[in-house]
Protein backbone atom coordinates (compact mmCIF):
# COMPACT_ATOMS: atom_id res chain seq x y z
CA UNK A 1 0.00 0.00 0.00
CA UNK A 2 2.64 2.88 -1.06
CA UNK A 3 0.58 5.85 -0.90
CA UNK A 4 4.19 8.04 -0.65
CA UNK A 5 6.76 8.69 -3.54
CA UNK A 6 9.62 6.06 -3.31
CA UNK A 7 13.35 7.12 -2.38
CA UNK A 8 16.20 5.38 -3.50
CA UNK A 9 18.22 2.77 -1.37
CA UNK A 10 21.42 6.07 -0.02
CA UNK A 11 18.41 8.36 0.79
CA UNK A 12 16.52 6.01 2.79
CA UNK A 13 19.87 5.21 4.23
CA UNK A 14 20.05 8.73 5.72
CA UNK A 15 16.64 9.64 5.95
CA UNK A 16 14.13 6.79 7.03
CA UNK A 17 12.30 7.26 10.17
CA UNK A 18 14.28 10.36 11.08
CA UNK A 19 13.07 14.30 10.61
CA UNK A 20 13.97 17.47 12.84
CA UNK A 21 12.94 17.48 15.99
CA UNK A 22 9.49 18.99 16.20
CA UNK A 23 9.73 21.19 19.27
CA UNK A 24 13.58 22.18 19.18
CA UNK A 25 14.53 22.33 15.29
CA UNK A 26 17.58 19.58 16.20
CA UNK A 27 18.60 17.69 12.56
CA UNK A 28 20.58 14.56 14.23
CA UNK A 29 18.07 12.23 15.91
CA UNK A 30 18.00 12.98 19.54
CA UNK A 31 19.07 10.52 22.16
CA UNK A 32 16.16 9.97 24.18
CA UNK A 33 17.31 8.84 27.49
CA UNK A 34 14.58 8.36 29.35
CA UNK A 35 12.81 5.66 30.89
CA UNK A 36 9.03 6.84 30.80
CA UNK A 37 7.10 9.27 28.92
CA UNK A 38 4.20 11.31 30.60
CA UNK A 39 0.71 11.42 30.20
CA UNK A 40 -1.86 14.18 29.42
CA UNK A 41 -4.15 12.48 31.96
CA UNK A 42 -5.53 9.33 33.07
CA UNK A 43 -7.87 8.59 29.47
CA UNK A 44 -4.52 9.10 27.52
CA UNK A 45 -2.90 7.16 29.66
CA UNK A 46 -5.89 4.00 29.62
CA UNK A 47 -6.09 5.00 25.65
CA UNK A 48 -2.35 4.17 25.39
CA UNK A 49 -2.11 1.27 27.78
CA UNK A 50 -5.39 -0.25 25.34
CA UNK A 51 -2.96 0.80 22.34
CA UNK A 52 -6.37 2.82 20.85
CA UNK A 53 -3.58 5.85 20.64
CA UNK A 54 0.01 5.95 19.22
CA UNK A 55 2.09 7.21 22.38
CA UNK A 56 4.60 6.36 24.70
CA UNK A 57 4.42 4.71 27.95
CA UNK A 58 7.93 2.97 28.70
CA UNK A 59 11.36 2.39 26.68
CA UNK A 60 10.60 -1.23 27.14
CA UNK A 61 7.91 -0.78 24.86
CA UNK A 62 8.57 2.43 22.58
CA UNK A 63 11.42 4.97 22.79
CA UNK A 64 10.99 7.54 19.92
CA UNK A 65 15.04 7.46 19.24
CA UNK A 66 14.66 3.57 18.92
CA UNK A 67 11.75 4.02 16.89
CA UNK A 68 13.72 6.09 14.03
CA UNK A 69 16.10 2.95 14.32
CA UNK A 70 12.74 0.87 13.38
CA UNK A 71 11.45 3.04 10.53
CA UNK A 72 14.50 3.13 9.42
CA UNK A 73 15.14 -0.56 9.18
CA UNK A 74 11.70 -1.33 7.70
CA UNK A 75 12.45 1.07 5.31
CA UNK A 76 15.23 0.17 4.03
CA UNK A 77 13.96 -3.41 3.87
CA UNK A 78 10.59 -2.43 1.91
CA UNK A 79 9.18 -3.97 5.13
CA UNK A 80 5.34 -2.26 6.88
CA UNK A 81 6.70 -2.10 10.50
CA UNK A 82 10.05 -3.15 12.92
CA UNK A 83 10.46 -3.91 16.39
CA UNK A 84 13.94 -3.51 17.62
CA UNK A 85 15.71 -5.68 20.31
CA UNK A 86 18.77 -5.84 22.51
CA UNK A 87 20.73 -8.08 20.22
CA UNK A 88 20.63 -10.02 17.24
CA UNK A 89 19.87 -13.56 19.37
CA UNK A 90 16.10 -11.54 21.07
CA UNK A 91 15.24 -10.49 18.16
CA UNK A 92 15.27 -14.02 16.86
CA UNK A 93 13.33 -14.99 20.03
CA UNK A 94 10.95 -12.42 19.67
CA UNK A 95 10.00 -13.47 16.15
CA UNK A 96 9.17 -16.89 16.97
CA UNK A 97 7.07 -15.76 20.24
CA UNK A 98 4.82 -14.30 18.65
CA UNK A 99 4.26 -17.47 16.16
CA UNK A 100 4.54 -20.24 19.05
CA UNK A 101 3.11 -22.22 21.55
CA UNK A 102 5.09 -25.01 23.56
CA UNK A 103 4.68 -27.74 21.48
CA UNK A 104 4.89 -26.21 18.50
CA UNK A 105 7.86 -27.06 15.49
CA UNK A 106 9.66 -25.02 13.23
CA UNK A 107 12.82 -25.94 10.02
CA UNK A 108 15.83 -24.66 10.47
CA UNK A 109 18.47 -24.76 7.78
CA UNK A 110 21.27 -26.12 9.08
CA UNK A 111 23.73 -23.61 7.62
CA UNK A 112 23.18 -21.00 10.21
CA UNK A 113 25.30 -19.03 12.82
CA UNK A 114 26.65 -21.20 15.29
CA UNK A 115 25.12 -19.17 18.21
CA UNK A 116 21.73 -19.62 16.45
CA UNK A 117 22.25 -23.11 16.24
CA UNK A 118 22.71 -23.53 19.95
CA UNK A 119 19.57 -20.59 20.84
CA UNK A 120 17.13 -22.81 18.88
CA UNK A 121 18.83 -26.16 19.81
CA UNK A 122 19.13 -25.64 23.46
CA UNK A 123 17.29 -22.66 25.22
CA UNK A 124 14.55 -22.77 22.73
CA UNK A 125 13.89 -26.73 23.73
CA UNK A 126 13.38 -25.19 27.44
CA UNK A 127 10.11 -23.33 25.76
CA UNK A 128 8.54 -26.44 24.08
CA UNK A 129 9.81 -25.15 20.43
CA UNK A 130 11.39 -28.17 18.51
CA UNK A 131 13.41 -27.23 15.90
CA UNK A 132 14.43 -29.30 12.75
CA UNK A 133 17.52 -28.33 11.21
CA UNK A 134 18.15 -29.37 7.21
CA UNK A 135 20.69 -28.88 4.65
CA UNK A 136 19.36 -25.89 2.77
CA UNK A 137 21.12 -26.49 -0.57
CA UNK A 138 18.34 -28.79 -1.43
CA UNK A 139 14.81 -27.18 -1.26
CA UNK A 140 12.99 -30.49 -0.98
CA UNK A 141 14.09 -30.74 2.52
CA UNK A 142 12.22 -28.31 3.92
CA UNK A 143 9.22 -29.82 2.38
CA UNK A 144 10.22 -33.18 3.56
CA UNK A 145 10.70 -31.87 7.42
CA UNK A 146 6.85 -30.11 7.46
CA UNK A 147 4.62 -31.43 10.16
CA UNK A 148 1.47 -30.14 10.81
CA UNK A 149 2.50 -28.33 14.07
CA UNK A 150 5.00 -26.30 11.77
CA UNK A 151 4.90 -22.81 12.54
CA UNK A 152 7.82 -21.18 9.98
CA UNK A 153 11.00 -21.73 8.05
CA UNK A 154 13.79 -19.97 9.51
CA UNK A 155 17.17 -19.31 6.87
CA UNK A 156 20.27 -16.82 6.80
CA UNK A 157 19.94 -16.13 2.73
CA UNK A 158 23.73 -15.20 3.13
CA UNK A 159 24.79 -18.15 5.61
CA UNK A 160 27.64 -17.33 8.03
CA UNK A 161 30.46 -18.67 8.47
CA UNK A 162 30.01 -17.60 4.69
CA UNK A 163 29.61 -19.09 0.84
CA UNK A 164 27.08 -20.37 1.37
CA UNK A 165 23.50 -18.78 -0.34
CA UNK A 166 20.28 -19.88 0.21
CA UNK A 167 17.62 -20.23 -3.02
CA UNK A 168 14.83 -17.85 -1.29
CA UNK A 169 12.68 -17.68 -3.74
CA UNK A 170 11.99 -20.99 -3.86
CA UNK A 171 12.28 -21.96 0.13
CA UNK A 172 9.31 -19.15 0.02
CA UNK A 173 7.55 -21.12 -2.06
CA UNK A 174 7.70 -24.25 0.24
CA UNK A 175 6.72 -22.20 3.28
CA UNK A 176 3.60 -20.48 1.17
CA UNK A 177 2.50 -23.93 0.57
CA UNK A 178 2.55 -24.85 3.87
CA UNK A 179 0.83 -21.65 5.14
CA UNK A 180 3.35 -20.69 7.49
CA UNK A 181 6.02 -18.02 6.90
CA UNK A 182 9.39 -17.65 6.00
CA UNK A 183 11.86 -16.13 8.56
CA UNK A 184 15.56 -14.71 6.94
CA UNK A 185 18.24 -13.79 8.68
CA UNK A 186 19.26 -10.97 6.30
CA UNK A 187 22.58 -9.72 8.70
CA UNK A 188 25.30 -10.71 6.49
CA UNK A 189 23.90 -9.50 3.37
CA UNK A 190 22.49 -6.60 4.66
CA UNK A 191 19.02 -5.09 2.75
CA UNK A 192 22.10 -2.91 0.51
CA UNK A 193 22.59 -6.26 -0.79
CA UNK A 194 19.68 -8.47 -0.47
CA UNK A 195 16.04 -7.34 0.51
CA UNK A 196 14.46 -10.56 1.06
CA UNK A 197 10.99 -9.25 0.64
CA UNK A 198 11.20 -8.96 -2.91
CA UNK A 199 11.99 -13.05 -3.31
CA UNK A 200 8.81 -13.96 -0.98
CA UNK A 201 9.70 -13.65 2.67
CA UNK A 202 7.69 -12.78 5.28
CA UNK A 203 9.91 -11.79 8.20
CA UNK A 204 13.37 -10.68 8.08
CA UNK A 205 15.91 -10.56 11.00
CA UNK A 206 18.60 -8.82 11.58
CA UNK A 207 21.92 -8.37 14.17
CA UNK A 208 22.18 -4.89 13.59
CA UNK A 209 25.71 -5.39 15.61
CA UNK A 210 27.33 -6.42 12.49
CA UNK A 211 27.41 -4.62 9.11
CA UNK A 212 24.03 -2.10 9.54
CA UNK A 213 25.93 -0.28 12.68
CA UNK A 214 29.13 -1.37 10.80
CA UNK A 215 31.49 -0.29 13.75
CA UNK A 216 31.46 -2.86 15.97
CA UNK A 217 30.40 -0.23 18.97
CA UNK A 218 26.89 -1.37 19.62
CA UNK A 219 24.58 -4.60 19.95
CA UNK A 220 21.27 -4.43 18.32
CA UNK A 221 18.86 -6.44 17.01
CA UNK A 222 15.67 -6.17 14.77
CA UNK A 223 12.47 -8.21 13.32
CA UNK A 224 11.20 -6.73 10.38
CA UNK A 225 7.67 -7.67 8.91
CA UNK A 226 6.61 -7.33 4.96
CA UNK A 227 2.79 -6.74 6.08
CA UNK A 228 1.64 -9.22 3.49
CA UNK A 229 1.16 -12.55 5.28
CA UNK A 230 -2.50 -13.73 5.85
CA UNK A 231 -2.45 -15.07 9.43
CA UNK A 232 -6.05 -16.04 8.95
CA UNK A 233 -5.42 -18.30 6.60
CA UNK A 234 -4.66 -21.26 8.85
CA UNK A 235 -5.69 -21.45 12.75
CA UNK A 236 -1.91 -21.65 13.41
CA UNK A 237 -1.44 -18.59 14.50
CA UNK A 238 -3.76 -17.92 17.72
CA UNK A 239 -1.65 -14.85 19.27
CA UNK A 240 -2.45 -13.03 16.00
CA UNK A 241 -5.77 -14.37 15.61
CA UNK A 242 -7.40 -15.08 18.80
CA UNK A 243 -8.49 -12.52 21.91
CA UNK A 244 -6.19 -11.81 23.79
CA UNK A 245 -6.65 -12.05 27.44
CA UNK A 246 -3.74 -9.00 28.58
CA UNK A 247 -5.63 -7.02 26.22
CA UNK A 248 -8.82 -7.32 27.16
CA UNK A 249 -10.28 -10.02 24.03
CA UNK A 250 -8.56 -7.90 21.56
CA UNK A 251 -7.13 -9.67 18.14
CA UNK A 252 -4.27 -8.40 16.82
CA UNK A 253 -4.86 -9.45 13.45
CA UNK A 254 -8.47 -8.24 12.95
CA UNK A 255 -7.46 -4.73 14.69
CA UNK A 256 -3.80 -3.72 13.21
CA UNK A 257 -4.04 -5.67 9.72
CA UNK A 258 -0.96 -5.59 7.91
CA UNK A 259 0.98 -4.21 11.16
CA UNK A 260 -0.41 -6.96 13.56
CA UNK A 261 3.18 -9.09 13.70
CA UNK A 262 5.30 -5.76 14.67
CA UNK A 263 2.73 -4.50 16.98
CA UNK A 264 2.06 -8.20 18.53
CA UNK A 265 5.60 -8.37 19.18
CA UNK A 266 5.97 -4.88 20.47
CA UNK A 267 3.11 -5.59 22.69
CA UNK A 268 3.45 -9.16 24.45
CA UNK A 269 6.90 -10.26 23.51
CA UNK A 270 8.98 -6.87 24.16
CA UNK A 271 6.28 -6.51 26.80
CA UNK A 272 6.81 -9.34 28.33
CA UNK A 273 10.04 -11.17 27.56
CA UNK A 274 11.93 -7.45 27.64
CA UNK A 275 14.84 -7.30 25.39
CA UNK A 276 14.59 -3.67 24.54
CA UNK A 277 17.14 -1.60 23.15
CA UNK A 278 19.05 0.98 24.30
CA UNK A 279 18.40 4.48 23.29
CA UNK A 280 21.90 5.42 23.13
CA UNK A 281 22.58 1.64 21.10
CA UNK A 282 19.78 3.02 18.92
CA UNK A 283 21.74 6.36 17.76
CA UNK A 284 24.69 4.91 17.39
CA UNK A 285 23.67 2.68 15.12
CA UNK A 286 21.14 4.79 13.23
CA UNK A 287 24.64 6.81 12.81
CA UNK A 288 26.35 3.82 11.40
CA UNK A 289 23.67 2.81 8.78
CA UNK A 290 23.88 6.37 6.97
CA UNK A 291 27.03 4.96 5.48
CA UNK A 292 26.25 1.49 5.03
CA UNK A 293 25.66 1.74 1.12
CA UNK A 294 29.46 3.26 0.79
CA UNK A 295 30.66 0.73 3.03
CA UNK A 296 29.06 -2.05 1.80
CA UNK A 297 30.51 -1.65 -1.41
CA UNK A 298 34.50 -0.94 -0.04
CA UNK A 299 33.44 -4.35 2.21
CA UNK A 300 32.54 -6.39 -0.92
CA UNK A 301 35.42 -4.82 -3.00
CA UNK A 302 37.84 -5.84 -0.82
CA UNK A 303 36.63 -8.92 0.22
CA UNK A 304 36.74 -10.32 -3.75
CA UNK A 305 40.50 -8.95 -3.89
CA UNK A 306 41.21 -10.95 -0.64
CA UNK A 307 39.23 -13.97 -1.64
CA UNK A 308 41.32 -14.07 -4.99
CA UNK A 309 44.76 -13.52 -3.46
CA UNK A 310 43.71 -16.35 -1.20
CA UNK A 311 42.59 -18.39 -3.86
CA UNK A 312 46.23 -17.90 -5.62
CA UNK A 313 48.04 -18.60 -2.42
CA UNK A 314 50.01 -22.01 -2.17
CA UNK A 315 49.91 -22.20 1.28
CA UNK A 316 45.82 -21.85 0.72
CA UNK A 317 44.09 -25.28 0.03
CA UNK A 318 40.20 -23.66 -0.74
CA UNK A 319 38.33 -20.72 -0.46
CA UNK A 320 34.77 -20.17 0.11
CA UNK A 321 33.13 -17.42 -1.32
CA UNK A 322 30.20 -16.64 -3.74
CA UNK A 323 31.72 -13.99 -5.36
CA UNK A 324 34.40 -16.29 -6.73
CA UNK A 325 33.44 -18.04 -9.80
CA UNK A 326 35.05 -21.03 -8.64
CA UNK A 327 31.89 -21.69 -6.23
CA UNK A 328 29.42 -23.52 -6.38
CA UNK A 329 26.98 -20.83 -5.02
CA UNK A 330 28.45 -18.25 -7.76
CA UNK A 331 25.00 -18.40 -9.86
CA UNK A 332 22.72 -17.97 -6.50
CA UNK A 333 25.15 -14.69 -5.65
CA UNK A 334 24.07 -13.43 -8.91
CA UNK A 335 20.83 -13.53 -8.52
CA UNK A 336 20.21 -12.81 -4.90
CA UNK A 337 23.31 -10.80 -4.16
CA UNK A 338 23.47 -8.98 -7.86
CA UNK A 339 26.03 -5.74 -5.96
CA UNK A 340 28.62 -8.18 -4.14
CA UNK A 341 28.85 -11.27 -2.16
CA UNK A 342 29.33 -9.66 1.29
CA UNK A 343 32.54 -9.56 3.57
CA UNK A 344 32.59 -12.40 5.41
CA UNK A 345 34.47 -15.85 4.45
CA UNK A 346 36.54 -18.70 5.01
CA UNK A 347 38.88 -20.07 3.89
CA UNK A 348 40.99 -23.32 4.90
CA UNK A 349 44.54 -23.13 5.59
CA UNK A 350 47.61 -26.33 4.58
CA UNK A 351 48.31 -27.83 7.60
CA UNK A 352 45.47 -27.86 9.62
CA UNK A 353 44.85 -26.90 13.37
CA UNK A 354 48.59 -25.48 13.49
CA UNK A 355 48.58 -23.43 10.47
CA UNK A 356 44.76 -21.68 11.52
CA UNK A 357 46.45 -20.89 15.02
CA UNK A 358 50.14 -19.77 13.43
CA UNK A 359 48.09 -17.21 11.34
CA UNK A 360 45.91 -15.88 13.88
CA UNK A 361 48.02 -15.62 15.85
CA UNK A 362 50.46 -13.61 13.44
CA UNK A 363 48.12 -11.03 12.07
CA UNK A 364 49.04 -7.61 12.79
CA UNK A 365 46.83 -5.09 11.27
CA UNK A 366 43.71 -7.63 10.99
CA UNK A 367 41.96 -8.36 14.85
CA UNK A 368 41.89 -11.40 16.46
CA UNK A 369 38.15 -11.72 18.22
CA UNK A 370 34.38 -12.84 17.63
CA UNK A 371 32.90 -10.70 16.23
CA UNK A 372 32.17 -9.49 12.00
CA UNK A 373 31.13 -6.65 10.32
CA UNK A 374 33.32 -4.47 11.67
CA UNK A 375 35.01 -1.52 9.43
CA UNK A 376 38.29 -3.25 11.15
CA UNK A 377 39.05 -6.50 9.22
CA UNK A 378 38.49 -9.42 11.45
CA UNK A 379 39.42 -12.95 11.85
CA UNK A 380 39.20 -15.82 13.53
CA UNK A 381 39.73 -19.96 13.72
CA UNK A 382 37.26 -21.82 15.27
CA UNK A 383 38.34 -24.72 16.07
CA UNK A 384 40.49 -23.04 18.57
CA UNK A 385 38.07 -20.48 19.61
CA UNK A 386 34.14 -20.66 19.58
CA UNK A 387 34.28 -24.21 18.67
CA UNK A 388 37.01 -25.55 21.02
CA UNK A 389 34.73 -28.06 22.92
CA UNK A 390 33.87 -29.49 19.95
CA UNK A 391 35.40 -32.94 18.48
CA UNK A 392 36.92 -32.98 15.21
CA UNK A 393 33.92 -34.98 13.56
CA UNK A 394 31.40 -32.22 15.12
CA UNK A 395 34.11 -29.66 14.14
CA UNK A 396 33.80 -30.48 10.36
CA UNK A 397 30.61 -30.67 10.49
CA UNK A 398 29.35 -27.36 11.85
CA UNK A 399 32.00 -26.11 9.05
CA UNK A 400 34.90 -25.22 11.76
CA UNK A 401 37.35 -28.25 10.42
CA UNK A 402 40.47 -28.08 11.78
CA UNK A 403 41.73 -25.95 8.88
CA UNK A 404 38.95 -23.30 8.84
CA UNK A 405 39.52 -19.68 9.17
CA UNK A 406 37.11 -17.35 8.89
CA UNK A 407 37.79 -13.39 7.36
CA UNK A 408 35.70 -10.80 8.09
CA UNK A 409 37.17 -8.13 5.48
CA UNK A 410 37.17 -4.72 6.64
CA UNK A 411 37.47 -1.21 4.61
CA UNK A 412 40.77 -0.41 5.04
CA UNK A 413 43.02 -0.09 2.16
CA UNK A 414 43.23 -3.61 0.46
CA UNK A 415 46.86 -3.93 0.10
CA UNK A 416 47.18 -3.90 3.35
CA UNK A 417 44.80 -6.11 4.43
CA UNK A 418 46.17 -8.78 1.67
CA UNK A 419 49.75 -7.78 2.89
CA UNK A 420 48.72 -8.49 6.24
CA UNK A 421 47.64 -11.91 5.80
CA UNK A 422 50.63 -12.91 3.26
CA UNK A 423 52.73 -12.05 6.22
CA UNK A 424 50.88 -14.01 8.44
CA UNK A 425 50.72 -17.55 5.91
CA UNK A 426 54.39 -16.35 5.02
CA UNK A 427 54.85 -18.19 8.75
CA UNK A 428 52.71 -21.10 8.00
CA UNK B 1 -9.56 8.21 -10.35
CA UNK B 2 -7.30 4.89 -9.25
CA UNK B 3 -8.39 3.25 -6.00
CA UNK B 4 -5.44 1.26 -6.39
CA UNK B 5 -3.03 3.85 -4.67
CA UNK B 6 -3.53 7.47 -3.61
CA UNK B 7 -1.25 10.21 -3.36
CA UNK B 8 0.12 11.69 0.00
CA UNK B 9 -1.43 15.44 -0.92
CA UNK B 10 -4.97 13.64 -2.16
CA UNK B 11 -5.17 12.21 1.48
CA UNK B 12 -3.89 14.67 3.51
CA UNK B 13 -6.74 17.07 2.08
CA UNK B 14 -9.35 15.24 2.96
CA UNK B 15 -8.03 14.81 6.56
CA UNK B 16 -7.68 18.64 6.77
CA UNK B 17 -10.81 19.54 5.10
CA UNK B 18 -12.78 17.21 7.27
CA UNK B 19 -14.62 18.43 10.92
CA UNK B 20 -17.61 15.83 10.83
CA UNK B 21 -17.38 12.42 10.96
CA UNK B 22 -20.43 9.76 10.73
CA UNK B 23 -19.03 6.38 11.22
CA UNK B 24 -21.81 3.71 10.15
CA UNK B 25 -20.88 0.64 11.70
CA UNK B 26 -19.43 1.93 15.09
CA UNK B 27 -19.34 -0.18 17.89
CA UNK B 28 -20.10 0.70 21.93
CA UNK B 29 -17.60 -2.57 22.20
CA UNK B 30 -14.53 -1.15 23.00
CA UNK B 31 -12.08 -3.57 21.53
CA UNK B 32 -13.67 -3.19 18.48
CA UNK B 33 -11.59 -1.80 15.53
CA UNK B 34 -14.20 1.20 15.07
CA UNK B 35 -14.32 2.12 18.37
CA UNK B 36 -9.76 2.51 18.15
CA UNK B 37 -10.54 4.22 14.91
CA UNK B 38 -13.39 6.99 17.10
CA UNK B 39 -11.33 7.33 19.92
CA UNK B 40 -8.03 8.48 18.28
CA UNK B 41 -10.32 10.25 15.60
CA UNK B 42 -11.91 12.33 18.78
CA UNK B 43 -8.74 13.02 20.16
CA UNK B 44 -6.91 14.63 17.10
CA UNK B 45 -10.50 17.34 17.17
CA UNK B 46 -12.90 15.52 14.70
CA UNK B 47 -16.13 15.25 15.48
CA UNK B 48 -17.57 11.50 15.10
CA UNK B 49 -21.07 10.61 14.62
CA UNK B 50 -21.82 7.31 15.39
CA UNK B 51 -24.51 5.46 13.03
CA UNK B 52 -25.45 1.74 14.09
CA UNK B 53 -29.27 1.00 14.01
CA UNK B 54 -28.85 -1.87 16.61
CA UNK B 55 -27.54 0.99 19.12
CA UNK B 56 -29.50 3.85 18.24
CA UNK B 57 -29.88 5.99 21.05
CA UNK B 58 -27.27 4.82 23.61
CA UNK B 59 -24.13 7.03 23.50
CA UNK B 60 -20.56 5.77 22.91
CA UNK B 61 -17.84 8.16 23.72
CA UNK B 62 -20.16 10.94 24.80
CA UNK B 63 -21.79 10.82 20.65
CA UNK B 64 -25.50 9.53 20.44
CA UNK B 65 -25.98 6.42 17.97
CA UNK B 66 -28.10 7.42 15.10
CA UNK B 67 -29.70 4.84 13.33
CA UNK B 68 -29.30 6.29 10.11
CA UNK B 69 -27.00 8.82 7.96
CA UNK B 70 -30.32 10.76 7.20
CA UNK B 71 -31.43 11.30 11.10
CA UNK B 72 -27.72 13.17 11.91
CA UNK B 73 -28.92 16.06 12.27
CA UNK B 74 -25.67 17.93 11.68
CA UNK B 75 -24.13 18.56 8.92
CA UNK B 76 -21.72 15.14 7.62
CA UNK B 77 -17.94 16.35 6.05
CA UNK B 78 -17.05 12.53 5.69
CA UNK B 79 -18.90 9.15 5.69
CA UNK B 80 -16.37 6.35 7.36
CA UNK B 81 -17.45 2.87 6.29
CA UNK B 82 -17.07 0.15 8.93
CA UNK B 83 -19.30 -2.42 6.83
CA UNK B 84 -18.58 -5.14 4.23
CA UNK B 85 -17.79 -4.42 0.72
CA UNK B 86 -21.86 -5.18 -0.11
CA UNK B 87 -23.19 -2.86 2.47
CA UNK B 88 -21.17 -0.38 1.46
CA UNK B 89 -23.25 0.26 -1.84
CA UNK B 90 -26.69 1.46 -0.09
CA UNK B 91 -24.36 3.48 2.39
CA UNK B 92 -22.67 5.64 -0.19
CA UNK B 93 -26.15 6.23 -1.77
CA UNK B 94 -27.31 7.30 1.29
CA UNK B 95 -23.60 9.30 2.36
CA UNK B 96 -24.78 11.01 -1.38
CA UNK B 97 -28.60 11.46 -0.39
CA UNK B 98 -27.31 13.60 3.06
CA UNK B 99 -25.08 15.95 1.44
CA UNK B 100 -21.46 13.98 2.67
CA UNK B 101 -18.48 15.78 0.77
CA UNK B 102 -16.15 12.24 1.31
CA UNK B 103 -16.89 8.92 1.18
CA UNK B 104 -14.40 7.08 3.11
CA UNK B 105 -14.24 2.92 3.24
CA UNK B 106 -12.40 1.12 5.60
CA UNK B 107 -9.33 -0.97 4.90
CA UNK B 108 -10.56 -4.32 3.74
CA UNK B 109 -13.90 -2.79 2.06
CA UNK B 110 -14.22 -1.80 -1.26
CA UNK B 111 -17.02 -1.48 -3.91
CA UNK B 112 -16.20 0.71 -6.65
CA UNK B 113 -19.58 0.52 -7.96
CA UNK B 114 -20.60 2.47 -5.46
CA UNK B 115 -17.34 4.41 -5.58
CA UNK B 116 -18.21 5.41 -8.97
CA UNK B 117 -21.60 6.91 -7.93
CA UNK B 118 -20.87 8.61 -5.17
CA UNK B 119 -17.65 10.04 -7.62
CA UNK B 120 -20.21 11.03 -10.20
CA UNK B 121 -22.43 12.81 -7.62
CA UNK B 122 -18.84 15.17 -6.51
CA UNK B 123 -17.77 13.22 -3.40
CA UNK B 124 -14.12 12.33 -2.99
CA UNK B 125 -13.88 8.34 -2.20
CA UNK B 126 -10.96 6.73 -0.66
CA UNK B 127 -11.08 2.87 -0.16
CA UNK B 128 -9.72 -0.07 1.62
CA UNK B 129 -7.71 2.56 4.27
CA UNK B 130 -8.42 3.44 7.73
CA UNK B 131 -8.48 7.18 8.52
CA UNK B 132 -6.79 6.51 11.74
CA UNK B 133 -3.77 5.14 10.53
CA UNK B 134 -3.72 7.58 7.57
CA UNK B 135 -3.90 10.46 9.99
CA UNK B 136 -1.23 8.70 11.80
CA UNK B 137 1.41 8.17 9.04
CA UNK B 138 1.17 11.54 7.84
CA UNK B 139 1.66 12.94 10.87
CA UNK B 140 4.20 10.39 11.82
CA UNK B 141 2.77 9.57 14.87
CA UNK B 142 2.49 5.64 13.51
CA UNK B 143 6.03 5.61 13.40
CA UNK B 144 6.60 5.81 16.97
CA UNK B 145 5.36 2.17 16.76
CA UNK B 146 8.07 1.39 14.46
CA UNK B 147 5.80 1.25 11.42
CA UNK B 148 6.92 2.27 8.22
CA UNK B 149 5.50 5.49 6.94
CA UNK B 150 6.85 6.38 3.82
CA UNK B 151 7.46 9.58 4.73
CA UNK B 152 10.67 11.95 4.34
CA UNK B 153 10.63 15.58 5.44
CA UNK B 154 13.28 17.72 6.45
CA UNK B 155 10.86 20.00 7.92
CA UNK B 156 10.21 20.11 11.77
CA UNK B 157 6.91 17.63 12.36
CA UNK B 158 3.35 19.46 11.54
CA UNK B 159 0.25 17.70 12.94
CA UNK B 160 -0.53 16.60 9.01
Amino acid sequence: MADTPSYGFETLAVHAGAAPDPVTGSRATPIHQTTAFVFDDVDHAASLFNLQVFGNIYTRLTNPTVAVLEQRLAGLEGGRGAVAAASGHSAQMMAFHVLMEAGDHFIAAKQLYGGSLTQFGQSFKKFGWDATTVDATNVQNFRDAMRPNTKAIFIENLANPGGVVVDVEAVAAVAHEAGVPLIVDNTLATPFLARPFEWGADIVVHSLTKFLGGHGNSLGGMVVESGKFDWAQNDKYPSLTEPNASYHGLKFYETFGDMAYSVAIRAQSLRDLGPALSPMNAFLILTGIETLPLRMERHCDNALKVAEFLEAHPKVDWVSYAGLKSSRFYDLGKKYLPRGAGAVFTFGVKGGFESGVTIVENVELISHLANIGDTRSLIIHPASTTHRQLGEAELIAAGAGPDVVRLSVGIETVDDIIRDLDQALSRV
Amino acid sequence: MDHERYDDTYIRAILRETKIIAMVGASSNWNRPSYFAMKYLQRKGFRVIPVNPREAGKEILGETVYASLAEVPDKIDMVDVFRNSEAAGPVADEAVAVGAKILWMQLGVRNDAAAARAEAAGLKVVMNRCPKIEFGRLSREIGWMGINTGVISSKRRSQL
